[in-house]
Order: structure tokens, then C-alpha cells, then sequence
């Protein structure tokens, strides 16, 4: 995994609540079986018109969000089923940091397992900064996870919060599988605590 | 201090906890599906790991099951997929239970049915409605397909521990009215957020009154209103159900869990973080009007103005919602038509929901101009279903009767609801697009749906009498 210590991008703003995986990746993608490629299928609905064609008010596709790293969206963000695939189509997309009053916890797990870094922000801050945002006072971003410290480009610093055990993993691009099986001993010696009947079936 | 359900089952699978608070969870149950697996299994292969415990791994194919005739599979992305699976299945061990087996079905309704589901049990699985196994005093929750590799390789799973929650239901039900309506009701009363980062117990005198099945459908719609899990204690209802079954213990092994699971519940002076009361015993049959599942109300009301919202951000989501659904504010409920009506997925898709649809459906007709599909949950649903003769019922009122899959919940499929048009689903979410590209969505009820198929637009099942429905 692509680790993430500080990055420096451009901002785009969605104005929306309760954005669900749904609308993220649709369903109709989710039958490839590989991981990459989804990043032309992100916010598919909303994105294309039934022609094909970029619909040319969503978000993304307006002029100034071109080359956007950095998502600004509202409330619940990632909401819905389980799929990992938002998360990818996010990240092949280009987006490594999303900032958020709140996230849907699946959809926050799944972005530290793949190098996109989800941040919680006062519902007030993402008021102040959408609203900014959207009267074109300030464009870019620079967050650093090792200070868990962010600032716009027109001088609004904050701080951010988040889980120690998360941001390692992500500071230093982390298997997790890797690290849990060094603690086979612990496994082992719970599996061997444990009466048969609870590992039913065979 | 004592302890929450919530905590017993937890506490009973920590293999190591870390100082900075992350848990390191043991897994009972892992059930898979063709979706979220095949990258899943790729990263295993790739770093030459094994599944670690095959055994306590189930999986089967519904997503992107035809339910015409399952084994037609023409979209070869879909294809591919299930075969993936069937070839991931064989090579890493992994019981499959396949589109051959008379045991395949949606993985939500064939884990409690085959006995795989447990009392006390933790379970996972790539798919968020996985809180369904939560109304067997389960902690059952839904994952990532990278946190589905790291089970498949270690058994086990990271994991902060969660806040805890109790929600009790209180009353007793109207005729007609339903563990659906509950659910429904109390999301669209608190919000489609309100359970973010919590566990939550449904305790109360609502939930001794109700079957597993509909302990199952108020489980299966927690992650709607942002629950990481939701969960029950097991009683006798629960021993009785899972009794017997496939893969239930036996003997004095059963005797054994039966006594544990009778003390499966949270202690008196058991503190949760947040508490909330609901009431049911007025609630109605509900319906929603807009994208999300919180964005409903009763079958007397209707559809909501944004004037009367109570925020700038709800107004506009309530304006969002409408234009998306081409509906008017002050539009009776009872008066938006309908041209689907989809009875199927692992919300309402068990035995008991189909009798209940049957039983308003007998002897009726569907109304003109809409069309009615039956999706059972499982090969073993529809064995029941039509040993006891439902599948005639529904045929002789013009609904069709399909094979097991998740069908058009999701439409993965192709039981997709084309654009502009409405359906009555008892499924999950009524998300943008869910069903199909411009299709619109209200969730309902087993009952309200049989009910809207035979009036062709939404009505109080609990109007229904011997001479038919007012049209």
C-alpha cells in the first residue's frame, strides 16, 4: 500500500449528505475481480448523462476541480453496502484525502487499507470551508498526517483527530496481514482455549 | 459494573489487545460471496498464504444469480465472477454451497437456516447487511474485501471497540403492521446516521413477541441507520430455531451451548452509552418516499414539503430525494401508483414473509399494468414455500416466481427496474440508481407490497377485507 505522510493537492467540494457506495461505484462494476480500473466508473450516475457524454454540472467534471486529490463533502459520507470498490474507484481516481463531518464506519475501515486518508471535521469547519471554498476564497490543500495538522491555501489551519494505530498503518504503508501473523503464538493459544463445538461445523 | 450483550460476546474473542486500543478479534464465522471475494483470494495467492480455517469459512453465489434460470448466465463479467468463486472455493478449500447445491441462497438467509448461525458467534462478512445474524445474539458484522483477506489468511480481525447502544421497542404491533414497519419507522424518525460507530441491542417487550424472521429483518436494516452491528439476546426462540438445523450441534454439545446462550444477555446494572425508546404500538405500515431509508413515513401521510424542513441540508436533501423520485409535496402516499413490486432479498425473503404476502395475495389479482416478481432467499425458502403451495398462490394472481438470488435488491443481475419507473420492494435501500439506472424505489413491507401489487398503487394493508381493495 501507497503510504501517505503529507500531501499537498487540490480540492473539489461536493455539497451532498448521506453520499452512498451506490452512488460512488454502481452496482453494475462491481463484477470485475481485480482491484484497479475502477476510476473511470466513480460517481458513474452522476457523472455521465444517459448519452455518455461528462455531465457538466457534477463536482468533478467542472473546470476547476480538474486534477482534484482532495474530496470536501458533507455528512455520512460512503453510506450503504459494504464495497471495497468505492474506495478503489476513489483512489484510482486520483483522491488521497477525504475530509468529511462524519463517515460511514465500513467505508472508513476500507480507506486505510488502501493508502486514502478519511478525515473527520467539525460539521461547522466543513460549513466554513465549503462555503469558502465555493466563493473561490481558496483552492488548494496540504494535510500532513504526522502532525495531524491541515491548512488551505488562503490560511485556515486545523487540527484533526485520528486513530494511532490507523495512522501508523497508513504513515508507513502497512500490511495488515503481515503484522497480525506475528502473533500466531496468541492465535494459536486462543484457538486451542476454545471447546470444539464452538468452531462448528464439519 | 456489568456487562452489555454486546460486551460478553466481544470480550469472549479477544486474542491480543494493543495498547493503543486496537483488538485483535477472533472470527467464528466466515461467510463469503462472489462480489467481494475474488480480490480477496488474489491477495492471498499473491503472497503465497492459505485460508487458516476453512472450516469456519461458508460460501455461496447470490449477487449476481439469474432467478430465471440461475445456471443462464449471459453477462460474462457475471460470469466470470461466479466461477471465480467456484474455482477459489475448490482451491483454497472453501465449502461452496454452489448453484447446484439445494442449499444456495442469499448468504444472510442461508447462514441462520443451515445452522451456521449462532448465539454468541462472531461473524463476518463482505456485506454490509451481515448485522442480519445479530438476531441471534450474534455480533455479526459487515467488511471490507481487504479486511475479508485478512480473515481468510488469520481468522481474526482489527478492530476498535465500538460505543454501545440500546434501543428498546416498546408495545406490541397492530395487526398488519410489522417488524419492517419497525425498522422503517424508527429510521425515518432518527435519522439515517444516528447508529454510526455504535453496537446496538434491541431489547424491550416488542422483541419477545416476534419470530427469528422478523427479529432478522429489524437486525438486517441496522447498518441503514449506521449501526455497526445490531444485535438481540437469544431466548427460547432462538434455541427453538436454530434446533436441529444443519450444522447446529448435537447432543450434549447442544446442551452445552443451549446453557450458555440462556445466560446470553446483557446484565441489569449493564451501562450503554446511548439509550433510546421506541414505542410501536402506534406505529402504521410504512412507506418511503425518497433516497434514503430514513426518508419515509406512514401510509397515512404524505409525501413531505421541504418548506417544513427542520434544516437548510434537510431541505435539500428532501428536494434532492423528490426530484429524483418525480413526486409532489402533499402527494397522499396512498395515492402514488406503482408498476413493480419486487418480494425478495435478505430483508423479507424468509418463509414467514412469503406466507405473509401470500395470505393477502390469495385469491386476488395483481392490478393491471404492474408487474410482480416473488424472489425466494433460498432453494430451501422456495422448497418450503412450495411444499406448502404459496408459489400457486402467487402464480394464480399473476406474480412471477423466480429461483434464490439477491435479484433485484441490487440488481447485479438482470432483474433490473427500468428508469422513471416505481416498484414497492420489501429489500433494504432505495438508494439513486439501486435497482436500476433511474429507477425509483419505495421500501414497504412483505404485506404493503402484496397489498400495492393487487391495488397498483400503495395502500393500508389493514383496509384489505374479503371483497378486495379499493382502487
Amino acid at each position: 500500500m501507497e503510504p501517505i505522510v503529507r500531501h499537498e493537492g487540490l480540492v473539489v467540494c461536493m455539497n451532498r449528505v448521506n453520499v452512498d457506495t451506490d452512488q460512488i461505484i454502481p452496482k453494475q462494476f462491481l463484477k470485475r475481480i481485480e482491484r484497479d480500473g475502477f476510476g473511470e466508473f466513480l460517481f458513474f450516475d452522476w457523472r455521465y448523462l444517459p448519452d455518455g457524454s461528462p455531465n457538466p454540472d457534477f463536482e468533478l467534471n467542472r473546470p476547476e476541480a480538474k486534477g482534484a486529490t482532495i474530496l470536501l463533502v458533507d455528512d455520512n459520507f460512503g453510506c450503504g453496502s459494504s464495497r471495497e470498490h468505492a474506495v478503489w474507484a476513489l483512489r484510482d481516481y486520483g483522491f488521497r484525502v477525504i475530509l468529511a463531518p462524519s463517515f460511514a464506519d465500513i467505508f472508513y475501515n476500507n480507506c486505510f487499507k488502501n493508502g486514502l486518508l478519511p478525515i473527520r471535521i467539525p460539521r461547522e469547519l466543513y460549513k466554513q470551508l465549503s462555503e469558502s471554498h465555493a466563493r473561490g476564497e481558496w483552492r488548494r490543500m496540504t494535510v500532513d498526517l504526522e502532525q495531524q495538522t491541515a491548512a488551505t491555501d488562503h490560511g485556515v489551519t486545523f487540527s484533526f483527530e485520528i486513530d494511532p494505530h490507523k495512522r501508523h498503518m497508513l504513515l508507513h504503508g502497512l500490511d495488515d496481514i503481515g503484522i497480525t501473523l506475528q502473533y500466531e503464538d496468541e492465535i494459536a493459544r486462543y484457538e486451542a482455549s476454545r471447546r470444539p463445538y464452538q468452531f462448528v461445523y464439519a | 459494573m456489568g456487562r452489555t450483550l454486546f460486551e460478553k460476546v466481544w470480550d469472549a474473542h479477544v486474542v491480543k489487545e494493543l495498547p493503543d486500543g486496537q483488538t485483535l478479534l477472533y472470527i467464528d464465522l466466515h461467510l463469503v460471496h462472489e462480489v467481494t471475494s475474488p480480490q480477496a483470494f488474489a491477495g492471498l495467492r499473491f503472497a503465497g498464504r492459505k485460508v487458516r480455517r476453512p472450516e469456519l469459512t461458508f460460501a455461496t453465489m447470490d449477487h449476481n444469480v439469474p432467478t430465471v434460470n440461475p445456471k443462464d448466465v449471459r453477462d460474462a463479467i457475471a460470469r466470470k465472477q461466479i466461477e471465480t468463486l467456484e474455482q477459489n472455493c475448490r482451491e483454497f478449500g472453501v465449502q461452496l454451497a454452489g448453484l447446484d447445491s439445494p442449499f444456495q441462497g442469499i448468504v444472510h438467509v442461508i447462514g441462520p437456516e443451515l445452522g451456521l448461525t449462532m448465539p454468541g458467534k462472531t461473524i463476518v462478512c463482505g456485506d454490509s447487511h451481515t448485522s442480519t445474524h445479530g438476531a441471534f445474539g450474534a455480533l455479526a458484522f459487515g467488511i471490507g474485501t481487504s479486511e475479508v483477506e485478512h480473515v481468510l489468511a488469520t481468522q481474526c480481525l482489527w478492530q476498535s471497540r465500538p460505543k454501545t447502544m440500546r434501543i428498546q421497542l416498546n408495545g406490541a404491533l397492530q395487526p398488519g403492521v410489522t417488524a419492517k414497519d419497525v425498522i422503517l419507522g424508527l429510521i425515518a424518525k432518527y435519522g439515517v446516521n444516528f447508529g454510526t460507530g455504535h453496537v446496538v441491542e434491541y431489547a424491550g417487550s416488542l422483541i419477545p413477541q416476534l419470530s427469528m424472521e422478523q427479529r432478522m429483518t429489524i437486525c438486517n436494516m441496522s447498518i441503514e441507520f449506521g449501526a455497526r452491528a445490531g444485535m438481540m439476546a437469544p431466548d427460547e426462540t432462538t434455541i427453538a430455531y436454530v434446533q436441529g438445523r444443519r450444522y447446529a450441534p448435537k447432543g450434549e454439545d447442544w446442551e452445552a451451548c443451549v446453557a450458555e446462550w440462556r445466560e446470553l444477555k446483557s446484565d441489569l446494572d449493564a451501562v450503554f452509552d446511548v439509550d433510546v425508546v421506541f414505542d410501536v404500538h402506534d406505529l402504521e405500515p410504512q412507506v418511503t418516499w425518497g433516497t434514503n431509508p430514513g426518508q419515509g413515513t406512514g401510509i397515512s401521510g404524505v409525501v413531505p414539503d421541504p418548506k417544513d424542513a427542520k434544516s437548510e441540508e434537510e431541505a435539500l436533501a428532501i428536494r434532492q430525494a423528490l426530484e429524483y423520485m418525480d413526486l409532489k409535496p402533499g402527494t397522499k402516499i396512498s395515492e402514488i401508483p406503482i408498476q413493480h413490486v419486487f418480494i425478495g432479498s435478505c430483508t423479507n425473503a424468509r418463509i414467514e414473509d412469503l406466507r405473509l404476502a401470500a395470505s393477502i395475495v390469495k385469491g386476488r389479482r395483481v392490478a393491471d399494468g404492474v408487474r410482480a416478481v416473488v424472489v425466494p432467499g433460498s432453494k430451501q425458502v422456495k422448497q418450503q414455500a412450495e411444499a406448502e403451495g404459496l408459489h400457486e398462490i402467487f402464480l394464480e394472481a399473476g406474480f412471477e416466481w423466480r429461483e434464490p438470488g439477491c435479484s433485484a435488491c441490487l440488481g447485479m443481475n438482470p432483474d433490473i427496474i427500468p428508469a422513471g419507473e416505481r416498484c414497492a420492494s420489501t429489500s433494504n435501500r432505495n438508494f439513486e440508481g439501486r435497482q436500476g439506472k433511474g429507477a425509483r424505489t419505495h421500501l414497504v413491507s412483505p404485506a404493503m407490497a402484496a397489498a400495492a401489487a393487487i391495488a397498483g398503487h400503495f395502500v393500508d394493508v389493514r383496509e384489505l377485507t374479503s371483497e378486495g381493495v379499493t382502487a
